[in-house]
């Protein structure tokens, strides 16, 4: 996801994003039982998820019953048309209480994000997209390709044309929750002929596809994310494949739509994390009345990194929606746009293990135990994998190239 | 009133081609390639870019300005002279 975007994207025929017609009442409300389904599916089954590195069946069950699987999808799409600000909010919500369920949520909305901004011209992904509504469709992503390590704006297998339908073979390092997805959205070359970087994206279908599983899903954490790796052979439709390049697709969407969802689940970790410490500086509080505990001290450090994460990606959404609402696609493919998403994702990966960190401090042996309810033992492995996916090196790279260029000031 | 450019563009634009055969790292040749062939369709990349954005800045002596950092600048020679004479004027 970290191409340079303004060299990755360009500018392209996507129409604006409809406004919100949830009004903030209704959204509120909505959070409350996100909350509730947090609480009361979520938490309740994130230790064996975890412990088992097993889908979280019962949390998606959950979340198709309130169609929030369709929630970045426009109202007159039948979707909850949702904005990123408040997608955001929901992936923060269920970050408290099973990050891994909030990893596949966010990777989710991501691909309906890729969708919704460019391919709805489309009747093919008009039609896909009423289906995903309806049946609450889980999509899987397979941008990573063996072969090409981590850069996502590289493809090494091209897509065939015959006869009306595509022909599509790739070894994906890694899709996660491939095998629970009803459909997978996989970059290719252009064709067997176009550069690595003449991209497009195609909608493919379990039924248009076999995957043959490489390897296992054995990490420190989010294991619940089962990604594992796959040998992926499909064939469809030719319409399956989205009208607008790669390039465009990544730098309108994917890029800043991924880096956003993501540092919004780790503030959920964080949030997660901070309300253990919260609850343990007052219990500590109260067992020492008139002494305040070195705890406090603590908190009221560990608070004010929490309250810069919390202010860069709120920022940040702001900042996107903006661009969104502006209809202006050049200013996607500036370095200055590139440059805030890239700096968001790196400082929140980081920021969530700090304070995971300093919250296990506060709690002490109570936060570094498994059976305890102050335990950060899970939030602390899933915290790590932050910096990890996309690898922060390979991010500050590709911004300090850009610093060289940008002239923003 | 008519102030003509310090350099024409077919000037310009033999100069944008040097630097590219330099610095750009194209999978194609420079000679290969008209005025108007896309240059990311040549094999440029996004790590080379910077690098000929550099060296054009230092061979015309001129600063690519915000607005400029688009992928249309960069997307063939004729877009790139246009951009240069438009920073020399």
């Amino acid at each position: 996801m970290t191409a340079l975007t303004f060299l990755a994207g360009g500018a392209a025929g996507v129409g604006r994003v409809r406004p919100v017609p949830e009004t903030r009442h209704d959204f509120e409300r909505l959070l409350a039982r996100v909350h509730a389904v947090g609480r009361d599916v979520l938490a309740a089954h994130a230790e064996t998820v975890d412990s088992n590195a097993r889908f979280p069946h019962e949390a998606f069950a959950a979340l198709r019953q309130e169609k929030l699987l369709s929630a970045y999808v426009p109202g007159e799409y039948g979707g909850l048309g949702l904005s990123i600000g408040q997608v955001s909010q929901l992936c923060q919500v269920l970050g408290q209480y099973c990050a891994s369920t909030a990893m596949i949520f966010a990777m989710h909305q991501i691909q309906v994000a890729c969708i919704v901004h460019h391919a709805l011209g489309s009747s093919h992904f008009r039609a896909f997209v009423a289906e995903l509504v309806e049946s609450q469709y889980l999509l899987a992503s397979a941008t990573t390709e063996v072969g090409v390590g981590g850069d996502v704006r590289s493809s090494l297998c091209a897509l065939r044309v015959e006869a009306g339908r595509y022909i599509l073979e790739k070894q994906a390092p890694v899709i996660s929750y491939g095998e629970m997805a009803d459909a997978i959205l996989v970059t290719a070359r252009r064709g067997p002929d176009a550069g690595s970087g003449d991209q497009v994206l195609v909608l493919v279908r379990k039924q248009d596809c076999t995957l043959k599983k490489m390897g296992d899903w054995d990490t420190l954490g989010f294991r619940g994310t089962c990604s594992l790796g796959f040998a992926l052979s499909a064939t469809g439709p030719a319409e399956a494949v989205l009208p607008a390049p790669y390039a465009d697709i990544h730098a309108r969407t994917q890029h800043p739509f991924a880096h956003i969802v993501w540092s919004s689940l780790w503030l959920g970790l964080a949030t997660d994390a901070m309300q253990r410490a919260r609850a343990f500086v007052r219990a500590d509080a109260r067992r020492t009345p008139g002494t305040l505990p070195i705890s406090a001290t603590r908190l009221a450090e560990v608070d004010m990194i929490y309250g810069a994460m919390r202010a860069a990606l709120g920022e940040a959404c702001m900042d996107y929606a903006a661009l969104l609402a502006s209809g202006e696609d050049e200013d996607f493919a500036s370095y200055g746009f590139a440059i805030r998403i890239n700096n968001l994702k790196v400082a929140c990966s980081q920021w969530v293990i700090d304070i995971v960190g300093r919250a296990m401090l506060i709690c002490g042996i109570a936060g570094y135990r498994n059976d305890s309810k102050f335990s950060l033992a899970r939030q602390l492995r899933d915290a790590y994998g932050a910096a990890l996916m996309v690898n922060n090196d390979r991010i500050l790279g590709q911004t300090a190239l850009m610093q060289v260029a940008s002239r923003d000031k | 009133m008519d102030t003509a450019p310090a350099i024409d563009h077919d000037a310009i634009a033999e100069k944008v081609r040097a630097v590219l055969g330099q610095h750009a790292r194209l999978s194609a040749s420079v000679d290969s390639l008209t005025d108007d062939s896309d240059l990311y369709e040549a094999g440029l990349t996004s790590l080379t870019t910077v690098n000929l954005m550099l060296a054009l800045e230092d061979q015309f002596n001129v600063e690519f300005d915000d607005k400029l950092l688009k992928r249309k600048t960069f997307s063939s020679i004729r877009a790139l002279s246009d951009a240069i004479q438009g920073l020399l004027a």
